[in-house]
């Protein structure tokens, strides 16, 4: 018999060392799923893997997708960090895309400057309003924000396909569902000529940044975090716990606007019913992965893409299904909570008592 | 002190438990080092030692919990691997411990039948249980909900539990640190009965006037080592201090209050409905306390004592703003930090977890209150450089015992955590200093200590409330002492004009003027 007992204290390495080493073992077990479906893993691990990193142009597009998680990440971890639980990153993402695309085309005509800027403002505006809905039932009602901020992301994908199939419908668009293609004036400038990369990715990092100094500088992020390990500290404090729900949702909402934003005047270039992409779901499994840490959290992004492109490439070269991708997201999140139980526990050989 | 362990032993019989060379290190410290400790049957063995000492996790390593790395335990002779507390309770192991384990939902007959092995019959264990509560004076109605229960009398469901399984060791870890003057007289008188027939008694605590008239026998320890045995009976509290701190204790110097001091705090008719449903309402506390002078509220826990203390640190804010009034200024809707800035500072009960955060460093936790009075402020950044010295200069100033400023908060021992949280409320130089158990399950050097620096800052003119259910303590340091008892306040009295026996009496509720002084009921017996 084997149980598992409490370390009595817990190592602070393990706890970094812990996504390296679940990272790994996705990799091991990625073998073993191309070996099952009957692909040879080194070619399969290099398709997965490598194929997504072997240029500039391949690096430019793992950035590119790296940027939306990133910028959502770093956002729900403010939030996570004070056990505020916003599951519905995907509906204030679209709601940023809604809101950004109304400003684009209500005044991209203009060729004003100001237009972009203006639309990364009301892409954060969005996003955020989608998340005051839950911080608002949780702190009046008491409603448990895992839910409302979850159910929430279905109302905004409908939300979204009234509109692209009503009022915002391109009328020349073949009757397909999605607006106007956005002018220059209402589209991030690319960073580098000749790739995809844009200017979004600038912004991420600059998120990431404040996003870092908020967490582990700033006294409402120390806030924060006492509220998120002790709530009666946070009490005894005077830290006022509705205050921590609306800055833990709201900072979640506009970050995930904004990378809502960065999507419709990226590389999609309009609105469309397709604009709902996972990236807010898989957003958690990057905060997570990236330890609530703005540095993990760049890394973590980075891993994601990949996972996401490596998917891409699985497909189209070695015909593998698309929910590859899921396969290895659901593989990473499983070795990182696997490997996290060892931090705090470990296996013991139960001795029988007599 | 002497060599070999005197009393008991000998008479030349196998002793009930023998433990030799036991020793348990942790990563960072070494809580048992070569321990021996012998139990005679009947023999009442005080464990006495400081906190951090390794009294505990001794005691945890007897009942199973923990496993020791090396050494032996003998149990009536044979040698004995205790795997977990299923199988110390089957050998005849029991142990009471100092935060009880019970469902307050549940009766004590389902209470007691939760700890039993099998599905016992409920109707046949609560005639059981009133057996066994008739044969040792342990009064308590097998059918009524936990929740209902004062303290003493879920610490007798406690031992009842307990002795049902006819254990031939009892443990006891700081059994009376809950109870009313009279009712540690019942405990005691039940405890001598179990040792006339034969239990052991392994009782811990720091109350060494206590330990002086229970125990037979006594094993000091320090730093996780044994470093001595004696019989209580022949020694003096203050010897067996020094044996156990290894210096003489220091004294508490307490001149006299200055009169005519401004009010600093006022109760004004404080009422307020609990939130809890099994908690207490206060009704109409009334009570001043002025500019240099410490007052105590005594009073038996679950007394209103923790809805007091959360309206007067504003972490329950009221409806009302007059009933609490703070340095002048009517405070009763005031939240926690606006109270502190009026210049209150508070001392929580609980440590860890409310008044510190377990996982963050002592530095961060000076953050936690001081973060205004202090500047650690740059803006809405913080200076964690400044909060670093400001933690450093606590800890040296409070002789926190802890690896520096950057240690957890939860790797320090509870004594010194509770050094390093009055350090860091007293060096804000408060204006007023609310303390709640203040000393609870310190040991005596460092109780007096922390007594000694809130009498220190009352000297300075601080107005100190402290709430305690420690008489000794009130005594010690205050210069008014009044009751809580069922959310009613008693007037203050100095405490030269009244004795322990008055105000034990108080803490049933029966003080002159008391509205239920005809129902009189609630008696601790």
């Amino acid at each position: 018999m084997w149980k598992l007992e409490p370390r009595p204290e817990a190592s602070t390495t393990m706890r970094y060392a812990s996504p390296a080493i679940a990272v790994a073992l996705t990799l091991v077990g990625g073998m073993f799923v191309f070996a099952a479906l009957g692909k040879n893993p080194v070619e399969g691990f290099r398709i997965f893997f490598l194929n997504p990193v072997r240029d500039l142009n391949a690096i430019t597009e793992l950035l590119l997708k790296a940027t939306p998680l990133m910028l959502i990440a770093v956002g729900l971890a403010v939030g996570f960090r004070a056990n505020v639980w916003n599951i519905g990153a995907e509906g204030q993402y679209l709601m940023g895309a809604v809101a950004s695309t109304g400003v684009a085309l209500g005044f991209q005509s203009t060729g004003s400057v100001l237009v972009l800027p203006a639309m990364v403002v009301a892409g954060a505006i969005g996003g955020a309003l989608w998340a005051a809905i839950p911080a608002l039932l949780k702190t009046k009602f008491n409603a448990n924000e895992i839910l409302t901020s979850l159910m929430l992301v279905y109302i905004a994908q409908l939300a979204v396909s009234w509109l692209v199939f009503g009022p915002w419908r391109d009328p020349a668009g073949f009757n397909f569902p999605q607006t106007e293609t956005f002018t220059d004036t209402a589209l991030l400038p690319i960073l580098i000529e000749g790739t995809r990369l844009n200017f979004a990715f600038v912004i991420a990092l600059v998120v990431l940044a404040a996003g870092y100094v908020f967490m582990q500088r700033s006294y409402a992020g120390y806030k924060m975090r006492v509220a998120g390990e002790s709530a009666a500290a946070a009490r005894y404090a005077g830290f006022s716990a509705v205050g921590m729900i609306w800055i833990g949702m709201l900072v979640g909402g506009a970050a995930a606007g904004i990378a809502g934003m960065a999507e419709v005047a990226g590389p999609v270039g309009q609105l469309t019913d397709k604009i709902s992409s996972g990236y807010g779901f898989a957003a958690i499994i990057v905060a997570f992965v990236g330890r609530l840490n703005p540095v993990g959290i760049f890394f973590a992004s980075l891993l994601m893409a990949l996972l996401y492109i490596g998917g891409e490439q699985a497909q189209q070269y070695m015909s593998l299904p698309s929910s590859i991708s899921k396969v290895f997201q659901g593989m990473l999140l499983f070795f990182l909570l696997g490997s996290d139980v060892f931090i705090q526990y470990r296996l013991r050989r139960a001795t029988a008592a007599k | 002190m002497t060599d070999a362990q005197p009393g008991i032993e000998a008479g030349g019989a196998t002793p009930r438990l023998a433990l030799t060379g036991i020793t348990k290190a942790y990563p960072s410290v070494v809580a048992n080092e070569d321990v021996d400790l012998t139990v005679m049957p009947g023999e009442i063995h005080a464990v006495l030692g400081e906190n951090g000492a390794g009294k505990s996790t001794l005691m945890k390593m007897i009942y199973g919990v923990v496993h020791p790395d090396r050494g032996e335990m003998r149990w009536e002779g044979n040698i004995v691997a205790v795997a977990s507390p299923a199988y110390a309770r089957e050998l005849g192991i029991g142990m009471v411990f100092q935060h009880f384990m019970l469902f307050e939902t549940l009766s004590v007959v389902e209470n007691v039948a939760l700890a039993l092995p099998g599905k016992p019959d409920l109707s046949e264990l609560a005639e059981r249980i009133r057996k066994v509560s008739d044969k040792y004076g342990l009064p308590v109605d097998p059918r009524r909900n936990v929740h209902s229960l004062s303290v003493g009398e879920r610490q007798r469901v406690e031992i009842i539990r307990c002795l049902l399984q006819s254990p031939k060791l009892l443990i006891m870890d700081e059994p009376t640190s809950v109870l009313t003057p009279q009712a540690v007289r019942t405990l005691f008188e039940t405890l001598r009965k179990l040792a006339a027939e034969g239990c052991s008694i392994l009782y811990i605590s720091h109350k060494l006037d206590e330990i002086q008239e229970l125990c037979h026998t006594a094993t000091v320890l320090r730093a996780g080592k044994v470093t001595g045995h004696c019989v209580p009976s022949r020694e003096t509290p203050k010897s067996m201090a020094r044996m156990m701190i290894g210096k003489d204790l220091p004294v508490c110097e307490h001149g006299a209050a200055k009169a005519g001091g401004d009010v600093r705090l006022e109760l004004a008719g404080l009422s307020h409905a609990a939130d809890d449903p099994f908690g207490t309402d206060l009704k109409d506390l009334r009570l001043e306390v002025r500019s240099g002078e410490i007052v105590g509220i005594a009073g038996v826990s679950g007394n209103g004592q923790q809805e007091l203390l959360y309206a007067l640190s504003g972490e329950a804010p009221l409806a009302e703003k007059f009933p609490v009034r703070i340095c002048g200024f009517d405070s009763g809707r005031m939240p926690p930090g606006r109270r502190r800035r009026l210049g209150l500072c508070f001392v929580p009960e609980e440590r860890l977890g409310r008044g510190a955060v377990p996982s963050m460093s002592l530095a961060e936790n000076a953050i936690l209150t001081a973060a205004r009075t202090q500047g650690f402020l740059r803006r809405s950044l913080l200076d964690f450089r400044a909060a670093r010295v400001f933690a450093a200069q606590c800890i040296e100033r409070y002789g926190v015992k802890c690896g520096g400023p950057q240690a957890q908060a939860r790797s320090l021992s509870g004594g010194n955590l509770q050094k390093y949280i009055v350090g860091r409320e007293i060096m804000q130089d408060p204006k007023v200093l609310i303390v709640a158990q203040p000393t609870w399950g310190v040991d005596v050097g460092a109780a007096a200590f922390i007594r000694q620096a809130i009498i220190d800052l009352r000297n300075k003119g601080c107005a100190v409330l402290v709430i305690s259910e420690e008489l000794d303590e009130l005594f010690e340091i205050c210069d008014r002492i009044a009751v809580i008892a069922k959310g009613r306040l008693s007037p203050a009295k100095p405490a030269a004009q009244t004795s322990v026996e008055e105000i034990g009496v108080w803490m049933s509720g029966m003080w002159p003027g008391a509205p239920g002084m005809e129902e009189a009921s609630h008696v601790e017996a």
